[in-house]
């Protein structure tokens, strides 16, 4: 279960590189437990750290400056978050108190992982992401809104910037909706479609055969 | 019917037969034929569906195996030299085994990386739909499925429910137009692709790959091209099915069998674009014109024909690219106007989902065989699944690997992907067949450049980067 999200006013860290990928997100090898929890340690680690060993801050990159290390939300390049599908860059940017990120675009597997997560994808065109890190760095700290309801950005000079979400995406979103539980009230159009499947492509379903060669 | 009323792409036959519900203008409810998972995260998603007292829906169609984390060393046990490693793997097979999933466990002689174990054991098979906490799952397509990756929550939703909700992709169709000239493969192809259009020029989007060069591919070519689908942003890619792909499927053990077969087959014939169809967007490339490929930065859209040189990003109008070019010179250790061609190597790397199968180890034995991995490259042969590794020595592929200075190791995932275990260390410079080229992404400082497993073994030969094309008479350019 997710904590709604309506609308957040928040410091925005400009993190403003094209193609940042999951591994540069969270590096594989800060994946150290069968868990979802604590990962914010690890977040940009390679970036972050001048030694991810010795967890040594690097001054120079972004979420180690103030204000930015109270950032809670992200300006982001373009196909932000591609790469592997390890839902623990989106765990571990929320970790790190991150509630919504801005990009021109994002890796598909990613943006559905923050809609799952209860972070916001916003995808603002490329010029206007720009201009929204620019006027970061120029003016640090100013917070900006991420309103939800009526799908706008508002700059620090109050300007506003529509985006685009799925609706169901949005729904889940704004309720902090479990999707599972949400589509298990469908249970009865899902049990229907398999019956009329099933005959339709009987090849599709298998007998159990829980015999593990290995055993 | 209007004379004017459009068909139906390949894609959208998949989706129209799989769709449960219309959820929103654009999102889906769909139905999932198969679901895949692994040790790095797939024991995440069974835990999590015991913790919410959730049941997996249909275990008969779940599918597990061991690749990700597990070492290639033989005589490998549970042991990893990933810290931690050991627990991903036992709480993966303990609750595979209560949900009563076929696991593909160490020492099972259908073990192997996920994307090759799929299609080799006909779990993946034409109009499925597939799933995996895995990003590279679209390799499938390569058959006529429709794979994706998901992430863990997702992995969950689909165990339970046997459905995923997804926003419909649009539809883009590559057409690989002419032959590929001899020496040149399915990894060029998908390279010179995303040179030409970048790593995120097909966001928002799922493939068809046509076109008569990729018809004249064999299926485990046309796996490594859906493959890499994802490195070019996409949903994923798809590649209609032929008589290669049903000669290729027949006799699989999860492919069905007698009438059910021929009865799937006739379906099987209907998974067509038709003639009539309408794309999104279309894509044509000569494929007589692409060379062997090597990339020589930090995204697979940093690619070269391998007897060009380094561009200079001052060449580069766009900002933000042009900083991205100079960050990866940088990473690389590289400069504007390097020869490619000659850049010496310290290790090379034949291994992972995009090119381990019988058909790339054979590509990369027949440069090997007389000759000798020059001195000071570490060169490492993994191949993609057990079934793979048995078929190779039965044809006596490891001698020849062995013999040439390589070493031949259990199937795994390896070092595709650094998970805090293996590497080949900082500043050493691979040539791989594998499909990330990123930042750390086979160990910390590691410099990847990915290519064909022909240009990687020519690579280990000489010692430095190759054209294989140098080392086999029939393939001169
Ligand atoms: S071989 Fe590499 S890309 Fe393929 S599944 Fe394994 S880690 Fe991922």
């Amino acid at each position: 279960m997710n904590e709604p999200f309506r609308n957040h006013r928040g410091i925005a860290a400009p993190l403003y590189r094209i193609n940042v990928d999951t591994d540069a997100i969270i590096p594989s090898r800060e994946m150290k437990r069968v868990s979802r929890e604590g990962l914010g340690e690890g977040l940009f680690a390679n970036w972050r750290y001048t030694d991810p060993a010795t967890r040594q801050p690097n001054p120079d990159f972004v979420l180690n400056q103030e204000p930015w290390q109270q950032a809670t939300i992200l300006l982001a390049g373009a196909n932000f978050g591609c790469g592997s599908s390890r839902e623990h860059a989106v765990w571990a940017l929320k970790d790190f108190g991150f509630r919504a990120i801005i990009a021109p675009s994002f890796g598909s597997i990613f943006q559905g992982n923050c809609i799952c997560n209860g972070i916001v994808p916003v995808i603002l065109d490329d010029d206007t992401v720009a201009t929204l890190a620019r006027s970061e760095q120029e003016n640090p700290g100013r917070p900006i809104t991420v309103d939800l309801e009526n799908l706008f950005v508002i700059d620090s000079e109050g300007n506003q910037h529509p985006f685009n979400l799925g609706e169901d995406a949005r729904k889940m979103l704004l309720e902090g909706l479990d999707p599972i539980a949400l589509t298990l009230t469908q249970d009865d159009l899902i049990g229907e479609f398999l019956n009329q499947d099933r005959q339709k492509r009987p090849w599709v379903y298998l007998e159990n055969c829980s015999t593990s060669s290995a055993e | 019917m209007s004379l004017a009323a459009s068909g139906l792409t390949l894609f959208e036959k998949i989706w129209a037969e799989h769709l449960v519900n219309q959820r929103s203008d654009r999102a889906g409810l769909i139905a999932i034929d198969r679901v895949f998972l692994h040790e790095r995260t797939g024991g995440l998603a069974l835990l999590g569906l015991e913790q919410a007292r959730r049941k997996v829906r249909d275990p008969a169609r779940v599918f597990c195996t061991i690749d990700h984390i597990v070492d290639t060393f033989p005589g490998r046990g549970d042991q990893t030299r990933m810290p931690g490693g050991c627990e991903f793997i036992t709480s993966t097979r303990d609750a595979a085994k209560r949900a009563g999933l076929r696991l593909f466990d160490i020492g099972d002689p259908d073990q192997g990386i996920v994307h090759v174990v799929s299609p080799e054991q006909g779990i993946a098979l034409p109009g499925l739909t597939l799933v995996c906490p895995d990003s590279h799952t679209g390799t499938v397509g390569g058959l006529g499925a429709l794979g994706w990756g998901i992430g863990s929550s997702e992995a969950e939703h689909a165990l339970a429910t046997g459905t995923l909700v997804v926003d419909k992709p649009k539809t883009l169709r590559v057409s690989f137009e002419g032959s590929l000239a001899p020496g040149v493969t399915a990894k060029d192809m998908i390279l010179a692709l995303i040179g030409a259009h970048t790593a995120s020029g097909g966001v928002g989007y799922v493939l068809e790959f046509a076109g008569r060069a990729v018809r004249e591919l064999d299926i485990e070519a046309r796996l490594t091209l859906c493959n890499m689908a994802v490195e070019f942003g996409a949903f994923s890619g798809l590649i209609a099915p032929d008589d290669k792909t049903f000669d290729y499927l027949h006799g699989r053990p999860f492919a069905p069998e007698g009438v059910a077969w021929d009865r799937a087959v006739a379906h099987w014939r209907g998974l067509v674009s038709d003639s009539n169809a309408t794309f999104d967007r279309e894509i044509s490339i000569d494929a007589s014109r692409i060379s062997p490929r090597i990339t020589w930065g930090t995204s697979p859209q940093h690619v070269a024909g391998i007897d060009e040189r380094v561009p200079d990003p001052a060449a580069e109008s766009d900002p933000r690219r042009r900083q991205a070019m100079e960050q990866a010179l940088k990473y690389m250790d590289l400069s504007p106007g390097d020869s490619l061609s000659g850049l010496p190597i310290d290790g090379a790397f034949i291994g992972s989902c995009t090119n381990a199968r019988l058909s790339d180890l054979r590509a990369a034995a027949k440069l090997l065989r007389g000759r000798r991995v020059a001195q000071g490259v570490r060169a490492i042969c993994v191949p993609g699944s057990s079934r793979v590794k048995a078929a190779a020595e039965a044809e006596g592929l490891h001698q020849v690997f062995i013999e040439a200075g390589f070493q031949w190791r259990e199937s795994g995932c390896s070092m595709c992907f650094f998970a805090g275990g293996e590497s080949f260390g900082a500043g050493e410079r691979v040539v791989t067949s594998t499909n990330r080229n990123f930042e750390n992404r086979q160990g910390p400082g590691t410099r990847s450049h990915l290519a064909s497993p022909a240009t990687v073994a020519a690579s280990a030969v000489a010692g430095c980067i190759t054209d294989p094309r140098r080392l086999d008479p029939g393939t001169q350019p």
